[in-house]
């Protein structure tokens, strides 16, 4: 893999794929809003640039890209999937955006989402579901699923998307490509706008990991408008997903299989394909060890604790003083009431009452500190298995291939989709997933875990397992 | 808890409790979470950014500096400031709020404990001690009388950096109350933190009321009083509200725990909201910014950088100056007259007459002026001359007055000016009786009497002569030689 298949995608490449798949009825609606005649114009000036070692140097030079909506863009507007920020267009850039445009790539326009980022499906959005690419019936997995179905059918090859609980791996599971989310401080955060603070991330969507890992690397690094942004030097990512011995090429490697991860909640199927990539990599030179997370179980009710109650406080802000939409009443009370019943869907909704509750005097202690205090034992024990010599961990992304839209009505039943990746967000270690095989013809995504800030030894073994499929004749 | 009134006796000795709240700006450049500036009197909305308008997506970033001020602001207070503070978001719907919460600190203040002594009222000097001190961003203003059935909002205010500083409920009386205020004031201007100016709203007051009967341990319900825009407006509201709470309780009623903002114009109380709005603010750690770490080195520099603070001022005033204490409190209520005065001091050499100048003639000149200290023209070294003249006798007291007027208008040394204007003391003989020589011509009538022996016309003569010399004749000299002259 190199830079140079990326930049063989061109974005007039882009818009003709986008014109054959994402319009009309059964369209995939991966797309909130696009700049097509801006990104020609930036193309043709590219591409009338005499070749510099500058403008060589640009790893994504004229490189398509799709951002999901809930990152600030300069001049597509930026709704979160929600109708209360219909129309806002924000006067400030996203750090992850400006810095995959200051690597050269083009902004072809914004994707499709779960209103504020809050759901599995992208079913949640405020204008109508993405299809999955794979099989238009289906889901694309959320919420990230916009972008993830923009890659996946080809649209673009790289895109950004975010997490707070899986909002990237599991898309990319259910679309059958690579999806990652970095260790938390790793990328940025300005310029995303808030849903859990503390769980938020900004993740890649890529058709392989060498795609993914420059993606990371070229968005990663100190941001000085982001005080949870860390400081520590981003290494050549994209070097850890060259794979060079073809031989062992994870010789050394220790992989942990945490037992947690397989139970009967598992699909027994996507259970034999995480068994197959295991047995791939020990091929590769890897042991694998079984380790025990013990407190995995408790990660949905941590989750379902913490990010309501962040996501309370951030929506605050939509309260039709300022920006986005208003509806007028006769008192600011009024105006409030009916500014947000009418602007939030169910979704976003039930999260703020979540939260507000949780965090109400008197009901604090019993929820929001006892989570927080859960979840440092969920860190722990992450840390105490990358202490004890595993340096990834391997394990399915989601319980089951994507789902038909509709399928999944009962919202405890949805927030179960996120069972194997909520875990990573708690813990603010690096995570991605990857095609590991297919159910009835619908993508499965197997899951590596890193210690933080060990972004390049993911991307080592994740490459390894990708060569090795491919070396089988692909997924 | 409300209080039982005794079944029968006289009046009851009520005791008032007070607390104070005092959110003070802190003087940096730049917000508290952002670049903008925090200038004071710009446009509506153009000290604005995404991070202050609470844009979705921006995220705050700490001012350095304004943890540098608070931490002296702090240290000042006599407080312990701790390693490890924590930021939290109190969350509430305000217009003029732009993120629905503002960020503050809550169960993990910067610093806690420290004391402010009440010293200058008539009661003896007594320690009040403080709750906490922590840091927290302004909300915006909301302007009611600008547009017609339309409130305002101005975000120019927001994100500028606070501290508020909280009493425990130990302060008796609205005099002490606002001898506090006034302490914490000095204090905060000598460290520099904040232009502590109650009129321009960079130091807001709020008042925490209760009264229980002389004896009671446990504390009546408190009410709380704002918008409160000087020092005598809180004196004033302490004793309306004590009034207000006291009939009350005598009446047999309950006091009712409120705030109330106090109306300056009819001098009461009104109640600010309604008892529906009591707030669950809903606290929680701030995700968006890690917990504030101070190192013990950190702590350490910021209590180097503290100047002499008022107290410290005051027993060395006494002591070096040997000065009385009405003077010393009047020369040390800010650093700059302080400074001044220590100047003028060394100049002159003659403390004493330094102090008279500085509280008597300098401050009057610099009031009338309407200007400030360090505009003033006379510098230290030409005032030090000039008292040094008037300590040696060389020129009089009433000459010495009509110098320093001169010479806030010109650049000239005092003794050029006395020379110029012939305000020497004029002692030489021959001169002196050269004037009693032409007051006796002039005054024949008077002349005679004294020399028949009317003594008492002495003074009349001599005060013809000083008139005479315009002030430059000795006017010793003068009695010594009419003395002479009448025997």
């Amino acid at each position: 893999m190199s830079v140079e298949s990326l930049q063989a995608h061109t974005v007039e490449a882009a818009w003709l794929q986008y014109d054959a798949v994402d319009a009309g009825p059964t369209g995939l609606n991966a797309f909130l809003s696009v700049d097509r005649e801006g990104s020609l114009t930036a193309a043709a000036s590219i591409a009338a640039t005499p070749h510099t070692a500058a403008s060589l140097a640009a790893d994504l030079a004229g490189v398509p890209v799709a951002i999901k909506d809930n990152l600030a863009t300069l001049t597509l507007p930026t709704t979160c999937g929600s109708r209360i920020l219909e129309g806002y267009v924000s006067p400030y850039e996203a750090t992850a955006v400006r810095k995959l445009r200051e690597a050269g790539a083009i902004v072809i326009g914004k994707t499709n989402m779960d209103e504020f980022a809050m759901g599995s499906s992208t079913e949640n959005s405020a204008y109508g579901p993405t299809r999955n690419p794979v099989d238009r019936s289906r889901v694309p997995g959320g919420s990230s699923g916009g972008s993830a179905a923009a890659v996946a059918s080809g649209v673009v090859r790289l895109a950004l998307g975010s997490e707070t609980g899986g909002s990237v791996r599991q898309p990319a599971a259910f679309c059958g490509i690579v999806g990652v989310k970095p260790t938390y401080g790793r990328v940025s955060r300005f310029g995303l706008v808030a849903y859990a603070s503390s769980l938020d991330h900004v993740g890649v969507f890529a058709q392989n990991v060498f795609d993914a890992a420059l993606g990371v690397e070229l968005i990663a690094g100190h941001d000085p408008y982001d005080a949870t942004c860390s400081e520590r030097p981003v290494p050549a990512l994209r070097q850890s997903a060259v794979v060079t011995d073809h031989a062992q090429p994870l010789a050394g490697l220790v992989v942990g299989r945490p037992v947690e991860y397989f139970t009967d909640a598992l699909d027994p199927r996507i259970h034999a394909h995480c068994d197959a990539s295991l047995e791939r990599l020990r091929a590769l030179g890897a042991v694998v060890r079984d380790v025990s997370l013990s407190h995995t179980s408790l990660a949905i009710p941590v989750y379902y604790v913490l990010a309501p109650a962040e996501a309370s406080s951030n929506l605050a802000r939509y309260d039709g003083v300022r920006y986005g939409q208003r509806r007028s009443a006769d008192g600011l009370r009024e105006m409030y009431e009916r500014t947000r019943t009418g602007g939030f869907g169910a979704e976003v909704t039930r999260r703020i009452l979540l939260g507000t509750y949780v965090l109400s005097a008197g009901y604090y202690d019993a929820y929001y500190r006892r989570a927080q205090t859960v979840r440092e034992l969920i860190t722990q024990d992450f840390e105490r298995v990358f202490a004890d010599g595993v340096h990834v961990l391997f394990t399915p992304t989601a319980p089951t291939p994507a789902f038909r839209i509709g399928e999944v009505s009962d919202p405890y039943d949805m927030y179960l989709s996120d069972i194997y990746t909520v875990t990573a967000n708690l813990a603010g270690i690096p995570a991605m997933s990857q095609p590991i095989g297919l159910v009835d013809g619908l993508p499965v995504g197997g899951q590596f875990m890193a210690a933080r800030f060990d972004e390049a030894t993911m991307f080592k073994a994740a490459a390894a397992l990708e060569y090795a499929m491919a070396a089988e004749g692909g997924v | 808890m409300n209080t039982t009134l005794p079944a029968a006796g006289g009046p009851i000795d009520w005791e008032l409790v007070i607390g104070l709240e005092v959110h003070c700006q802190l003087k940096t450049r730049s917000k508290i979470f952002c670049g903008c500036a925090t200038s004071f009197g710009e446009a509506p909305n153009t000290n604005t950014c995404p991070v202050c308008l609470g844009l979705p997506g921006a995220l705050p970033v700490l001012n350095a500096h304004a943890v540098e001020l608070a931490t002296r602001a702090a240290l000042a207070l006599g407080c312990v400031v701790h390693n490890t503070s924590v930021f939290a978001r109190k969350n509430y719907f305000y217009p003029d709020l732009p993120k629905g919460y503002q960020i503050s600190q809550f169960d993990q203040p910067i610093a806690t404990g420290g004391t402010i002594v009440v010293d200058d009222t008539s009661t003896p000097p007594r320690a009040i001690r403080m709750h906490r001190v922590h840091m927290e961003e302004d909300a915006g203003k909301s302007v009611h009388d600008r547009f017609r059935d339309a409130t305002a909002i101005d975000l120019n205010r927001a994100g500028t950096p606070l501290i508020e500083i909280v009493s425990e409920p130990e302060i008796h009386s609205a005099a002490d109350a606002v001898s506090y205020l006034r302490r914490l004031k000095q204090i905060l201007e000598y460290t520099e933190v904040s232009d502590a100016n109650m009129e321009e709203g960079s130091l807001r007051v709020d008042v925490n009321i209760s009264i229980r009967p002389r004896g009671q341990t446990a504390l009546g319900t408190k009410t709380e009083v704002k918008n409160l825009n000087s020092f005598s407006s809180a004196e004033r509201a302490v004793e309306v509200e004590f009034a207000r709470q006291r009939a009350i309780l005598e009446s047999g009623g309950r006091v009712e725990q409120q705030t109330l903002l106090y109306d300056e114009k009819r001098n009461q109380v009104r109640s600010a909201r309604s008892k529906e709005g009591s707030h669950d603010y809903r606290y929680f750690p701030e995700p968006d910014l890690p917990p504030l770490v101070l190192t013990d080195d950190f702590v350490r520099r910021q209590q180097v950088a503290l100047p002499e603070l008022p107290a410290a001022k005051r027993d060395r005033f006494a002591t070096q100056y040997g000065l009385g204490a009405a003077d010393i409190e009047q020369l040390i209520v800010n650093r700059m007259l302080a400074d001044r005065f220590e100047a003028v001091a060394s100049s002159s050499g003659d403390p004493r007459r330094a102090a008279n100048w500085m509280l008597g003639p300098v401050l009057a000149a610099v009031n009338a002026s309407g200007g400030s200290l360090i505009e003033h023209t006379v510098d230290p070294d030409r005032l030090g001359a000039l008292i040094t003249l008037e300590a040696h006798g060389d020129v009089s007291n009433t000459a010495a007055r009509q110098i320093f007027t001169m010479m806030e208008r010109e650049p000239a040394e005092p003794l050029a000016i006395a020379t110029r204007e012939g305000l020497l003391k004029v002692s030489d003989d021959s001169a002196l009786v050269a004037w009693i020589d032409e007051v006796f011509a002039e005054s024949p009538t008077e002349a005679a009497r004294f020399m028949a022996g009317e003594r008492k016309l002495q003074g009349v003569l001599v005060g013809q002569v000083m008139k005479k010399s315009k002030g430059a004749a000795d006017p010793k000299k003068v009695n010594q030689l009419l003395a002479a002259r009448g025997e």
